[in-house]
């Protein structure tokens, strides 16, 4: 304790936007390559960047693209060439990117994406909701999100470092809300760049290209089988993809130790690394969300805690890998979950709500899991909406109503007269 | 001049007989030497560089998606700038003509105005011929490819002259079958600082429809007829390569149909196309004709 409070004394405490932070982080974690294209709301980023690196207060390589799919695609060869890099992005940035994300996961590079997150259009829109961090679930990268400026600053450090470990060597995706942290000020203590360097030391990658006394033919064609030559043996693409998801699922305790180590050194944490709980202990009913949502839903335990009601909030931090197992151990009890998704898996419902089902799949008493979307393209969300959320499904877990039939909160569809499902986008009827 | 002896690429990939672009790649390689590393899409060139866990190349090589090459080589270099190496290790693309005219313009010519310090080499063999030769935005006039039946319309897209309006210190065209020309252009663009592109006529027996034997002589004829001229600028000057020159002359050309009748891809092709093929092989010349008198001045 004393050791930490001997470091605060060389600390910065500034007045910091989330996007803003998150490039004060890069600019600490003494990131080599950069290379990003601009799209609101996650632009300040790499202005910023760009700032650090003009004014000498960052000795990056900032590789200003014609793309979004550049973008990564420089990452990618940045990082294999031995370099710590990064980007960011929002929105229809992450989908012109898609390509190169299980390219990156696939060869194991240690990028980091910051996404400041944008609804996806058609229609267009540029404020928040977290469909473009849910469409990246199934391309191997990990993905954390955060919830303030401070958060975003830390988790980015920790991302690094986590990525970074020979253990893992996976990409990663910070993700946090636009707008309502991206374009929010808050105070956000930037660390001493000794205890920084300490926490986070040189990338030591498993690839260099930069290396040329080592000749390396890094991702070439793979077969169905496993290739004998008599140079040696090649694995085979199924080795290769067993090897992405083992990573993944034992990334869950390296991701947990890199927080804990984070904790230790600066005295900030957040929940166990994996996800934050508020007033949990003897809760009747838990909310689930991540991000903004579980921002909100804070405010609401408090208002619901006064009038007595037993609420507590579980807030998501790390999406992917997706912590089944130390999810089910903690809700196993509970008897009532409402999910609150900023996001939809289409055709199906909200994402983290059939996530959470299928990990508490198979106990013997399970809580009732009901969800709600909410807030889609930053559309405001209000501690009323929430409390009736919890009502509705606390009455529908009474009458053990299970349908597979989403309910939208916050929708105005009394303002719009002549909306009915079947005729509305049916111009000639 | 001789060329270097040591090899770069193993013997016994996975090329088809009497391919151009492996022949290209050979000496290529040749002329960039030991310090160097190599970015590659999705092309022939994949397939050549063999199964994942060997190298095909004593050179290292980063295997990318279709459409990145020129965001792939940037990357790499400036990594390479992060490390301070990259005056010391030259970074080379190699695509095809698919990936370079088509699905790669974009991220190469993003690479090109940036004023990367890499080499671009475009291997043209005029089609998708990797995924079974469909047409590419370089394919020829009437040209057969499994999704032109009826033969291309329009000619191919002059990818050296969009390079070259980006204001780049070096641009180059080169054919298979002059090796020692080729040698030479990837020599001097090792030297030279910034964007380099170099664009390279690579024939194809199995998608142009000729045997592996004729390779050269089908090569030659591009030249020889002035369908493929080669050149090159330098800081916006052009000069003829030395098999081109004496192809300013008109008189001097072989008649195109000479070419054309080589290989199976023009087989249907009517006289209209002919004429429109010499018109287009008039016009072309004439431009450089005009460029040269025009820069002697």
């Amino acid at each position: 304790m004393t050791q930490t409070i001997e470091k605060s004394q060389k600390r910065t405490k500034k007045i910091l936007t989330g996007n803003h932070a998150a490039a004060h982080a890069f600019r600490q974690a003494r990131v080599g390559v950069i290379s990003a294209y601009p799209i609101t709301p996650q632009s300040p980023v790499v202005e910023k960047v760009s700032e650090f690196v003009a004014t000498g207060k960052m000795q990056a390589k900032f590789v200003r693209v014609e793309s979004e799919h550049s973008a990564l695609a420089v990452c990618c060869a940045a990082s294999a060439t031995g370099s710590r890099v990064g980007t960011a992005t929002s929105a229809h940035g992450l989908e012109l990117m898609y390509e190169m994300l299980p390219w990156a996961s696939g060869n194991r590079l240690p990028i980091i994406i910051n996404l400041a997150t944008r609804a996806l259009g058609a229609p267009w829109s540029v404020w928040t909701d977290h469909q473009d961090f849910m469409t990246v679930r199934d391309v191997g990268w990990i993905q954390m999100f955060c919830e303030n400026n401070q958060e975003i600053y830390d988790t980015n450090l920790q991302a690094f470092k986590i990525a970074e470990d020979p253990r893992v060597f996976l990409p990663a995706i910070v993700g946090y809300d636009g707008y309502i942290l991206s374009h929010t000020m808050m105070p956000v203590i930037l660390e001493d760049q000794e205890d920084v360097d300490d926490f986070l030391p040189p990338l030591k990658h498993h690839y260099n290209l930069s290396d040329i006394s080592t000749v390396k033919g890094i991702d070439p064609v793979t077969t169905p089988h496993i290739v004998h030559r008599q140079e040696g043996t090649a694995p085979g693409y199924y080795e290769y993809r067993y090897s992405l998801q083992k990573s993944l699922e034992n990334s869950i305790e390296i991701i947990k130790q890199v927080h804990d180590e984070f904790s230790q050194k600066f005295g900030r944490f957040y929940g166990n690394g994996i996800f934050k709980t508020y007033m949990t202990e003897d809760a009747d009913v838990i909310i689930f969300a991540m991000g903004s949502v579980a921002s909100q839903a804070r405010n609401v335990v408090d208002k619901l805690r006064q009038k007595g009601e037993k609420v507590g909030l579980v807030s998501l931090k790390l999406f992917r890998p997706f912590p089944a197992e130390i999810l089910r151990n903690f809700l196993k009890d509970y008897r009532n979950i409402i999910v609150f998704d900023r996001d939809i898996g289409y055709g199906h419902e909200g994402v983290l709500c059939y996530e959470l089902k299928a990990a508490l799949y198979g106990l013997q008493e399970p809580p009732y899991i009901k969800g709600f979307i909410i807030g889609l393209g930053g559309r405001d969300i209000n501690d009323d909406q929430i409390i009736f959320g919890i009502k509705k499904g606390l009455k529908d877990s009474k009458e053990r109503k299970f349908t597979s039939q989403t309910e939208f909160i916050g929708l105005k569809l009394d303002q719009l007269k002549d909306y009915d499902e079947k005729t509305y986008f049916d111009k000639e009827g | 001049m001789d060329l270097k002896e040591e090899e770069f690429i193993y013997p016994g990939t996975r090329a088809c007989a009497g391919c151009g672009m492996a022949l290209i790649y050979r000496i290529a390689l040749k002329a960039l030497g030991p310090k160097t590393i190599l970015t590659v899409p999705a092309s022939c060139l994949t397939v050549l560089h063999g199964m994942q866990g060997f190298c095909s190349t004593k050179l290292s090589v980063l295997h990318t998606p279709f459409a990145t090459t020129g965001a792939s080589a940037s990357g790499i270099v400036a990594s390479l700038d992060d490390k301070g190496l990259s005056d010391e290790i030259c970074v080379v693309a190699f695509a095809g003509d698919g990936g370079t005219t088509d699905i790669g313009i974009q991220s190469l010519s993003g690479a090109a105005e940036r004023g990367t310090n890499f080499i671009y080499a475009c291997y043209d063999n005029e089609a998708y011929m990797n995924t079974g030769v469909q047409r590419s935005g370089s394919t020829p006039l009437g040209a057969f490819s499994t999704t032109t039946p009826m033969g291309k319309d329009g000619h191919k897209k002059n990818m050296p002259k969009i390079l070259e309006a980006h204001g780049i210190p070096y641009v180059a065209t080169a054919c298979a079958s002059y090796p020692l020309d080729l040698y030479e252009k990837f020599q001097k663009a090792r030297e030279i600082k910034g964007p380099k592109y170099i664009h390279i006529l690579a024939p194809c027996p199995p998608g142009w429809g000729y045997e592996p034997k004729d390779t050269i002589k089908i090569g030659r004829l591009a030249v020889e007829t002035g369908f493929w001229p080669l050149y090159e600028i330098e800081n916006g000057r052009m000069t003829l390569s030395r098999p081109s020159k004496k192809y300013s002359d008109e008189q001097k050309r072989k008649p195109i149909k000479e070419y054309l009748e080589t290989q199976k891809r023009f087989k249907s092709l009517d006289n209209n196309t002919v004429q429109n093929y010499e018109q287009y092989i008039n016009d072309l010349w004439s431009e450089v004709n005009q460029r040269l008198e025009r820069e002697q001045e």
